[in-house]
C-alpha cells in the first residue's frame, strides 16, 4: 500500500451561490465519497485550505500576498489516501463531486521514507 | 496504519439545511433588524459555506443543527463587535462590551427564542398589506429557506418574476417600517387569518398544480404542513383554526398519490383508488381535527376538514355520508358563498336524489352563464345532472361544451362515454 495525495482544484463555492438545498446536496456527495474511503480504510487525512495566503520566493526571499488563482486553478484542499498503485488511486478520485463545476483532481504518489 | 476509525457515512436529515436556514434567518433578522435582510442572508450563506468546507473532508458533527447555529452565532457576535468603535473605548469597557455582546446574542439563540423569531418571521411575511403572491414568495425565501430558482420552479414561474415579488415585499416592509413582531389581540387574530391563507395557498400550489414535477409539488405540500405544525407548537399560534387547517392539509395530502393519473391528468375523488390513500396522514388528520374542536369559533378550515374527514371515513364513494356532508356544506356556504362551494353542494343534493334542487342550485349561481362557457367543471356537472334527470337534450349540450373545455384527455374520454350512454334526444 502506498500513500497518494489528491490536490483539489476547482470552484470557489462562495461564487456558486448555492441554495441551502443545493449545499446539502453537494454535502451529501462529498460525504458519500469520503465516507466510502473511510469505511474501506483508504482515507488517511484531508483538509480544506483557506483561499489565499503568502507566496515566498526568491533569494531574499520576497514575500507577497497570494496566490490569486482563478476559478479552476484555485487549490481548495487535499486528501491523502491509501492505494496499491497510481491506477488504483486515480480510480478512487472518480468520486470527486466537483468535476461538473470545472473542478479537477491532481493525483500524486507520496514518496515514502 | 491510518488513524481514522471506520465510520459509516452519516446522513443529513432531508432538507436540514433549508430548515436551519429558516431558523437562522429568523434569529439574525431579530438581531439585525428586518431592514438588514441582505446582511442576514449573506451571513447565513457564509455559515453553510463554512459547513461545506469543514465537513466535507471529515465526518458530520454529532449535532449538525447545533454546529450550524453555533457558527451563525459566532459570526453574529463578530459582526456586532466590529461595529462597535472599540478604539474610542477604554480597554476595560471594551472587554465588558465584548462579553455583553456574547451573552446578549447568546440569549437570542435559545430554543424558545428561536421559535419566537420564526413566528415573527412568518407573521411579517404574511403582513396583510402585501400581495398574496408576494407573501408566498417571501415566506418560501425567508421562512422555508428556498432559493429563488427553487421558488420559480415550484410556482411554475421564472426567476425574474420571483425576484420582483421579493423586491416588492421587502421594499414595502422597509418603506412602511413594518415591525418584526408578533401582533397582539385583535391584530393577532387578523394576522393569523392571512397566515392561514398563505399556508393554504402554498399547499394548493403543491396539491393542485400539475405543471410542476411531482417531487416539487409534494415538497410544497409538506412544507406548508411543516409551517402549520410550527404554528401549533407556539402558544400564540396554537389556535383551534390552526389545528383545523393542519388536519385539512393532512386529509388532502393523504390522497396525493391517488390524484394524478398515468397521463398526468387529475383523477376526481369519486374515481380515486382509496387503497392508495395514506393511512398515517389520515390518522394525523383525525388527531388534529380532534384538537381543533375547542373554542367557540367554527372556521372555514373546521368545515372543510370535517368534509374531508367524511370522505376519508368512507370505504368508497357511494357509501359516503352525504346527509352529514350536506349539513357541513350548508354551514360552509354561509362563510364562503363562492361558486365552487355551491357547485359541490349541488352535487351533494344529487347524491341525495334531489335532482331538481341540484340543477336549480347550479343555475342560481351568480355569473353561471359565464362560468358555463369557460370552466369545464360547471357544464360537466350540469350536463351530468340533466342526464340523470332524463333531459337528454340539455345533457348532451353541456357535456359537449365540457368536453371542448377540459384539457384532460382522461376527462374527455369519460365525457364522451357519458354522451354515448345518453343516446339520441327525442
Amino acid at each position: 500500500m502506498k500513500d497518494f495525495l489528491f490536490i483539489f482544484r476547482g470552484p470557489d463555492y462562495s461564487e456558486l451561490n448555492l441554495t441551502p438545498e443545493q449545499s446539502q446536496a453537494a454535502m451529501k456527495k462529498w460525504m458519500d465519497w469520503v465516507g466510502a474511503l473511510h469505511s474501506k480504510g483508504q482515507y488517511v487525512a484531508g483538509n480544506p485550505l483557506v483561499k489565499t495566503g503568502k507566496m515566498v520566493e526568491g533569494k531574499k526571499p520576497v514575500i507577497t500576498d497570494g496566490p490569486f488563482a482563478e476559478g479552476k486553478e484555485l487549490v481548495g484542499g487535499y486528501l491523502i489516501v491509501k492505494a496499491d498503485s497510481l491506477e488504483q488511486a486515480t480510480e478512487l478520485s472518480y468520486g470527486f463531486p466537483d468535476f461538473d463545476k470545472d473542478g479537477s483532481v491532481e493525483v500524486r504518489e507520496i514518496i515514502p521514507m | 496504519m491510518n488513524g481514522a476509525p471506520e465510520k459509516h457515512p452519516q446522513q443529513l436529515v432531508d432538507h436540514l439545511f433549508r430548515h436551519e436556514a429558516g431558523k437562522m434567518i429568523a434569529v439574525l433578522t431579530r438581531i439585525f433588524g428586518i431592514h438588514n435582510l441582505e446582511l442576514v442572508e449573506d451571513t447565513v450563506q457564509e455559515t453553510f459555506l463554512k459547513a461545506l468546507q469543514v465537513w466535507k473532508y471529515h465526518t458530520l458533527p454529532d449535532n449538525p443543527s447545533g454546529w450550524l447555529m453555533q457558527v451563525a452565532r459566532n459570526k453574529t457576535i463578530d459582526l456586532i463587535r466590529r461595529q462597535q468603535k472599540l478604539s474610542k473605548i477604554s480597554e476595560e469597557l471594551g472587554s465588558l462590551l465584548q462579553s455583553e455582546a456574547e451573552y446578549t446574542i447568546g440569549q437570542f439563540f435559545l430554543d424558545t427564542e428561536i421559535a419566537d423569531s420564526q413566528l415573527r418571521m412568518i407573521f411579517t411575511c404574511c403582513h396583510q398589506s402585501l400581495n398574496p403572491e408576494d407573501q408566498v414568495a417571501l415566506t418560501l425565501k425567508t421562512v422555508s429557506g428556498f432559493g429563488v430558482q427553487e421558488i420559480a420552479k415550484a410556482l411554475v414561474s421564472n426567476e425574474a418574476t420571483i425576484q420582483k415579488r421579493l423586491y416588492r415585499a421587502k421594499e414595502y416592509i422597509r418603506a412602511n417600517d413594518i415591525r418584526f413582531e408578533i401582533p397582539i389581540g385583535q391584530a393577532l387574530e387578523e394576522r393569523l387569518e392571512t397566515v392561514y391563507t398563505v399556508l393554504y395557498l402554498l399547499f394548493n400550489e403543491g396539491y393542485n398544480s400539475i405543471k410542476a414535477d411531482e417531487l416539487i409539488r409534494y415538497d410544497l405540500c409538506v412544507e406548508a404542513m411543516r409551517l402549520c405544525k410550527l404554528l401549533t407548537e407556539h402558544k400564540l399560534g396554537n389556535t383551534p383554526s390552526t389545528s383545523a387547517l393542519l388536519s385539512l392539509m393532512c386529509f388532502q395530502s393523504s390522497r396525493f398519490d391517488s390524484r394524478i393519473g398515468d397521463d398526468n391528468t387529475i383523477i376526481l375523488l369519486e374515481h380515486q383508488d382509496r387503497s392508495k390513500w395514506n393511512k398515517g396522514l389520515i390518522q394525523m388528520g383525525y388527531h388534529y381535527l380532534t384538537q381543533s374542536s375547542t373554542g367557540d369559533r367554527l372556521s372555514v378550515y373546521h368545515l372543510e376538514s370535517a368534509i374531508a374527514a367524511e370522505h376519508c371515513l368512507s370505504p368508497d364513494f357511494e357509501s359516503t355520508n352525504w346527509q352529514a356532508m350536506l349539513l357541513l356544506y350548508d354551514r360552509l356556504l354561509e362563510l364562503k358563498p363562492i361558486p365552487v362551494v355551491q357547485l359541490n353542494r349541488a352535487i351533494l343534493l344529487a347524491q341525495l336524489d334531489n335532482l331538481p334542487a341540484a340543477i336549480d342550485t347550479i343555475l342560481d349561481i351568480p355569473g353561471i352563464s359565464d362560468l358555463l362557457k369557460h370552466h369545464y367543471i360547471y357544464p360537466s356537472v350540469l350536463g351530468d345532472l340533466y342526464g340523470k334527470a332524463g333531459n337528454t337534450g340539455e345533457a348532451r349540450k353541456y357535456l359537449e361544451i365540457a368536453c371542448q373545455l377540459t384539457p384532460s384527455l382522461a376527462e374527455k374520454k369519460l365525457l364522451r362515454e357519458k354522451i354515448q350512454k345518453i343516446g339520441s334526444p327525442g
